[in-house]
This record gives C-alpha cells, sequence and structure tokens, in this order.
C-alpha cells in the first residue's frame, strides 16, 4: 500500500481483542470471516470495546455494534473523510505522532476541509449526530482498529478508499500500535500468499517490483535467464480483453473459474472463445473448462502438502491426509512437469518443502521460512532470516516505507447509477454457506441444504412499489444481462439497494455486474451497478 | 463409535481467517473434522464450512484423468498425451507469437508453491509477467 509501504493486515487476529475502539468498514465480517468475527464480538462483549459498522447493509455483526453507519453503497470516500474532519475539528488527532512519524499532513488537510458534516450526510445518507457519534468514538479510544474487505476495494474508487482508510489510522496515531492498525481482510483462504510468492504481473516473489533493476538481475542469476521487459504483465481484466483482440493466444489456468467470476460473464466467455489453446487445471470441470481445450485432473487441498498464508500475514502448513481420486495429480507436480517438457532446467522439486527453500532464498520476506519452522504455530512474514520469530504487527516505530503519508483522496461517484431505466442500485458479495462460485460448496449437500438457491434481497418499501411479495420470482436486468431469481423482502438493505451473490450459476449475479475496473488497483467495481426488477415467472425447471 | 486411523493437522481450504482443521480420517475419507483449542487462530472453533463442509473432495463430479478436446467434445487422455500437447501448443505459440501471447492464471486457492512456480513458469521459462490471480475478485 503506497501510504505505508505494504498491502496486508498490519496487526494480528489475537491483538483484535486489546481494541477499545473499532471500525468494520465493507466486510460483512460474520459470513466472510466468520471466526475472525467471533474475536470481534469478543472485543465488545467481554472487552467493551466500541463497535461502529459502517455497511449499506443491516449485515449481523450490526447487531454487536454501538451505532451502524448505513451508507448508501460507493460513498465510502466521502464518510471516511467526513470522519476525519470532525476528528480534526474536535481536536482528537494525535499532533506528536503525525509530526514524528508523517508527511504531507497539511497538503490532505486542505482536503479534508472540503468535507463538513452537513455535506458529507448529504452524500451518505447518514445522519450528522451518527458522524459526530462514529467519529468520537473512534477518535476518542485508543488503540483503535479498522477491518475493511471488499466493500471497499471493488469499486472504481477502492483504491482511494484504501488510502482515506489508512489516512484515518494515521490520523489517530493507530498504526504500529498492538489493537490498532489497519487491516483488510483477505477473501481466499491463499490470496495473501498468491500475492506474496509472486502470483500478481507487477511483483517478482516478496513484492520485487518487475521494473527494479536489481530485482531483475537477482532473479536473472538465480535462474541463469534473461528476465521480461521491465514493465508489468496483464491483470486477469486485462488478459480476457487481450483474448479478445487477438493479442493473447494462449491461456493456462490454474484453479479458476473466471467464467463465472469475473463481471460481466457473457463477455467473458466470448474472450475465453476466443482463444486458441485454453488449458484448464481444476478439481471439478467448472464452467470455464467446458471451453477449454486441455483440461488437467489437480488434486484438492487435503490431497497435497504445502502452505497457505493467512489473512494476518501467517504462513500455516497444508498437509495430505488423503489420496487423490484416479489420475488426479498435485498442481505442483503439473506444473513442474510442463516446466520440464518446455526445456527448462531446475525444476526437479522432491516435494513441497523444497520449493519454500527457494521460495525462502528469492523473498525476503518468507527468507527464514522452511517447513520445519513452521510446524506449530507457523509463521507472519516479514521473517527475513532463520533466527527471526516473525513479525505480528507491522511499523511498529517506523512504517516500512520511512514516513507515513497522507494522500488527499477526493469522492467521486460509482461508474454506473440508477437513472430511470436502471433506477435501483445493486450490491453484490457472498453467503456463509457458499463460496465464491460455489465450485466446492455447492457439491455438499449439508451446505446446498442450507442455502439451496439465490435469494435476491430487496427492501420492502422498493418490494411494495413493485408488487412483490416475499419469496416471489423476479427479473433482475442491468445494461449487460438479466437473470430471474427469487426476492427476500428485508431491510437489511436500504431502500433503493438489491444485493446478489455469484454462488448460483442458474442465476448469476456476475451477468449483471459492471466490468469497469479501478485504474489504479485494477479491481472491478463490483459492489455498484444500476439495475432494474420486474415481478417474473417461476422458471422452467426452478426445483420448486 | 468409528474411530480415525489418523488425525491430520491441516488449514482450511475457505477463507483467509486459516482456522487450523484436525482431520480424522479412515479409509481414504474425512469423516469429522475438529479443532485443537491450542492452536489458533481458531482455538477450537469453526464456522459451518470448514467443519462440514468437505464433502466436495469424493463427490462423483471430481476430475479423474486428463481431458482433451477432440471433434469438439472434451474427451479422457493420458497425461504423456496431455502434458505433451500442452509444452507443444505453448511452446509453438511463444515462437510464432513471443511470450507474451500467452498468458497464466494462478489461485488464490492453491498453495505457496504451486503459486510460486507458476508465475516462476510464466517469467523464468515462458518469459512473460503475464501473470495473476482473482485477488481483486
Ligand atoms: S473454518 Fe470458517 S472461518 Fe475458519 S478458515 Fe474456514 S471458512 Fe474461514
Amino acid at each position: 500500500m503506497q501510504a505505508f509501504g505494504s498491502g496486508a493486515m498490519t496487526n494480528s487476529i489475537a491483538d483484535i481483542t486489546d481494541a477499545r475502539a473499532i471500525l468494520a468498514i465493507g466486510t460483512n465480517t460474520t459470513e466472510q470471516h466468520p471466526v475472525l468475527s467471533l474475536r470481534i464480538k469478543e472485543a465488545v462483549r467481554k472487552h467493551g470495546a466500541k463497535l461502529i459498522v459502517a455497511d449499506p447493509r443491516r449485515i449481523g455483526l450490526a447487531d454487536f455494534a454501538v451505532l451502524h453507519l448505513q451508507h448508501e453503497a460507493g460513498t465510502d470516500l466521502a464518510l471516511l473523510n467526513g470522519l476525519a474532519y470532525i476528528i480534526l475539528e474536535e481536536n482528537l488527532h494525535d499532533a506528536d505522532y503525525i509530526a514524528e512519524r508523517t508527511e504531507n499532513f497539511e497538503a490532505w488537510r486542505a482536503v479534508v476541509e472540503q468535507y463538513p458534516p452537513d455535506k458529507v450526510s448529504q452524500i451518505t445518507g447518514v445522519p450528522v449526530e451518527d458522524l459526530v457519534q462514529a467519529a468520537r468514538i473512534y477518535g476518542g479510544n485508543r488503540p483503535a482498529s479498522i477491518f475493511y474487505a471488499m466493500g471497499i476495494t471493488q469499486h472504481t474508487v477502492g483504491h482511494q478508499n484504501v488510502l482515506a482508510i489508512a489516512n484515518l489510522a494515521m490520523l489517530t496515531g493507530n498504526v504500529g500500535v498492538p489493537g490498532g492498525g489497519v487491516n483488510p481482510l483477505r477473501g481466499q483462504n491463499n490470496v495473501q500468499g498468491a500475492c506474496d510468492v509472486g502470483g500478481l504481473p507487477n511483483v517478482y516473489p516478496g513484492y520485487q517490483r518487475v521494473d527494479n533493476e536489481a530485482a531483475r538481475e537477482k532473479f536473472a542469476a538465480y535462474h541463469g535467464v534473461p528476465q521480461p521487459p521491465p514493465r508489468p504483465g496483464l491483470t486477469v481484466t486485462e488478459m480476457l480483453q487481450a483474448a479478445h483482440d487477438g493479442r493473447v493466444r494462449a491461456l493456462y489456468i490454474m484453479g479458476e473459474n473466471p467464467a463465472m467470476s469475473d463481471p460481466d460473464s457473457t463477455h467473458v466467455r466470448e474472450c475465453l472463445e476466443a482463444l486458441e489453446f485454453l488449458v484448464v487445471q481444476d478439481i471439478f470441470l467448472n464452467e470455464t473448462g467446458e471451453m477449454a481445450d486441455v483440461v488437467l485432473p489437480a488434486a484438492a487441498f487435503a490431497e497435497k502438502d504445502g502452505t497457505f498464508t493467512n489473512t494476518e500475514r501467517r504462513v500455516r502448513l497444508v498437509r495430505r491426509a488423503l489420496d487423490p481420486p484416479g489420475e488426479a495429480r498435485p498442481d505442483w507436480e503439473i506444473i513442474a512437469e510442463i516446466a520440464r517438457r518446455l526445456g527448462a532446467e531446475g525444476w526437479d522439486y522432491a516435494d513441497p518443502a523444497a520449493i519454500m527453500d527457494e521460495i525462502a532464498d528469492v523473498a525476503p520476506i518468507y527468507g527464514g521460512m522452511s517447513f520445519e519452522r513452521l510446524e506449530g504455530e507457523g509463521l507472519q512474514w516479514p521473517c527475513p532470516d532463520r533466527d527471526h520469530p516473525g513479525t505480528p504487527i507491522l511499523h511498529v516505530g517506523k512504517f516500512s516505507r520511512g514516513k507515513g503519508r497522507f494522500s488527499p483522496v477526493h469522492h467521486q461517484p460509482a461508474a454506473e447509477l440508477p437513472d430511470e431505466e436502471y433506477p435501483l442500485m445493486l450490491t453484490t458479495g457472498r453467503i456463509l454457506q457458499h463460496w465464491h462460485t460455489g465450485t466446492m460448496t455447492r457439491r455438499v449437500g449439508g451446505l446446498e441444504f442450507l442455502a439451496p438457491e439465490e435469494l435476491v434481497e430487496i427492501n420492502p418499501a422498493d418490494a411494495a412499489a413493485l408488487g412483490i411479495a416475499d419469496r416471489d420470482w423476479i427479473r433482475v436486468s442491468s445494461r449487460r444481462g438479466a437473470v430471474t431469481a427469487r426476492a427476500w423482502v428485508t431491510d437489511r438493505v436500504r431502500p433503493g439497494l438489491i444485493f446478489m451473490t455469484f454462488h448460483f450459476a442458474e442465476a448469476l449475479g456476475n451477468v449483471l455486474t459492471n466490468n469497469v475496473i479501478d485504474p489504479v488497483a485494477k479491481i472491478p467495481e463490483y459492489k455498484v451497478c444500476a439495475v432494474r426488477v420486474e415481478k417474473a415467472e417461476a422458471p422452467e425447471m426452478a426445483g420448486v | 463409535m468409528i474411530q480415525a486411523d489418523t488425525i491430520v493437522r491441516s488449514t482450511c481450504p475457505y477463507c483467509g481467517v486459516g482456522c487450523q482443521l484436525d482431520l480424522h480420517i479412515r479409509d481414504n475419507l474425512i469423516y469429522r473434522v475438529g479443532a485443537s483449542f491450542d492452536s489458533g487462530p481458531n482455538y477450537g472453533l469453526l464456522c459451518v464450512k470448514g467443519r462440514f463442509g468437505h464433502d466436495f473432495l469424493w463427490h462423483p463430479d471430481r476430475l479423474t484423468t486428463p481431458l482433451i478436446r477432440r471433434n469438439g467434445h472434451l474427451e479422457p487422455a493420458s497425461w504423456d498425451e496431455a502434458l505433451g500437447l500442452v509444452a507443444d501448443r505453448l511452446a509453438s505459440i511463444r515462437a510464432e507469437s513471443g511470450p507474451d501471447a500467452i498468458a497464466l492464471l494462478c489461485s488464490a486457492k492453491c498453495t505457496n508453491e504451486e503459486n510460486y512456480l507458476m508465475q516462476k513458469l510464466a517469467r523464468q521459462v515462458i518469459g512473460t509477467h503475464n501473470i495473476d490471480h482473482c485477488a481483486r475478485l
């Protein structure tokens, strides 16, 4: 993250209970990070922490909050700047911390001063008294932590949203202290690790930038091959577009399902169809695999050894407990075999432990890790050498980039807002019982029993105006497509807002979503698009 | 009561909390999942997915053999043939259009070691930085 110099949870799950105040914004923690949400509840119930939930939906965690700010989807930036304004006005900021540890404060302050409570209230729909109360709770209790998830990042302004959160934490001296911090909750089990080891187009393992000459030389020397040109490669969304345009001819996919997970899924299918050669390596024949030229059967997590890195940067062992079915093989064996067949040398790994040893050689943040040391409770990066105990809290005493930098950021409306033709706003997310595109959970009988179908959350006022009763079939359309599902009439969502998931192929929210992306972080705007809702007939084969 | 042949400690495959699971194994099945009170971050706790979400492992839809598209249909093939075809096609596309005509997606569901190898394949063997995964989704 540009504000501090690293993009991960600054603090640990264990110190959640040290917080005196907690701001949870854009995270449906009880459903998406259930066991971590128990720590937040414990902080509130047993340790008296004051919890503020900021979310357009009345999510489960709101029941534990002293205050729920139900701001309009896509107005997080105005809300965060507005809280900073009040904290400054009421003198709740930490002037010593700001002077000693940060830079660019005055330039930032000049922008925040344009966000007085009445203006912010107008943009966000949150009453002025609630804004003031929230600022007093977050600003007036130390330490105070902030938790956020994709409700913050999946917007065209996602990158600025994250900076606004960092600004607020630095303003109150809450970075680098136990019980404080800026804590992005990473969604997938190993999204943190996939980023850490270089599964991104702009960085080598350990976040060493591909345009850094020293890094290029290091990898050229280590592997004994020339490096690709020093400019970032394509992101997922860009790869798909490049496939469509014929610039990318072959795509090799391991364990992902873009035909379902990516926004505007009709367009994604066209892109995949345009490829000359598509390889999909997975545990099931998913929607993407059905379009492939070659499908390779992979072992699942319980059928192989390895490591995952959790949201608090802690690397943990994954152990083989079962034999893979049929001829399925662990992904690492398949990749190594393809590399060997392409004539590469240095791919004769005896086991995943040997691969971790190589990661430790090339990625300084993993420098002190080995399978032997990861037994037990694992290690939190940065862990630079074999004697280092790992790092539970980042930026203690000093930020990794030196000084923490305040970044002025302005509110901008979402790329597509409701209008006459598409008068409602759609936001998307996930539910407790299912996972992502459902490849795994929709094949677990018990979970299907608990949550067998898509239910579109719609406010009672909107439902009444459209003549829709609870569990009626409805048709939701956007500029990109339409889906049919049943309605759940509930005040979990604000009037004007509906909520859908992307778990159910038969009623896929991503047919509707907008593939416009944040130009910096390259994250699609899943959280806001404009839709129209109508009453519909039950589809055939609805499985009544 | 059924006794486990072995109990294997592992890490939950669902969300980023990274709960530790005790997999009770018998006859190549997980028939029960527990959690140790001595190990963080979950200290004995699990959610519905971590405790009960593993039946997909032996679902009949699991892929058990490589598949190759022939005359429009995916048909079973040997590993040797499938891997040979992948290597040949990648090599020829790279020779014709350069390394950037190839792109790779690694996975937030796979291990660190597998993701590391996938980016190494992209950068050090094929010669492209076209490597990404669904971190943003
Ligand atoms: S048990 Fe639940 S909370 Fe824990 S890692 Fe698995 S999915 Fe996440």
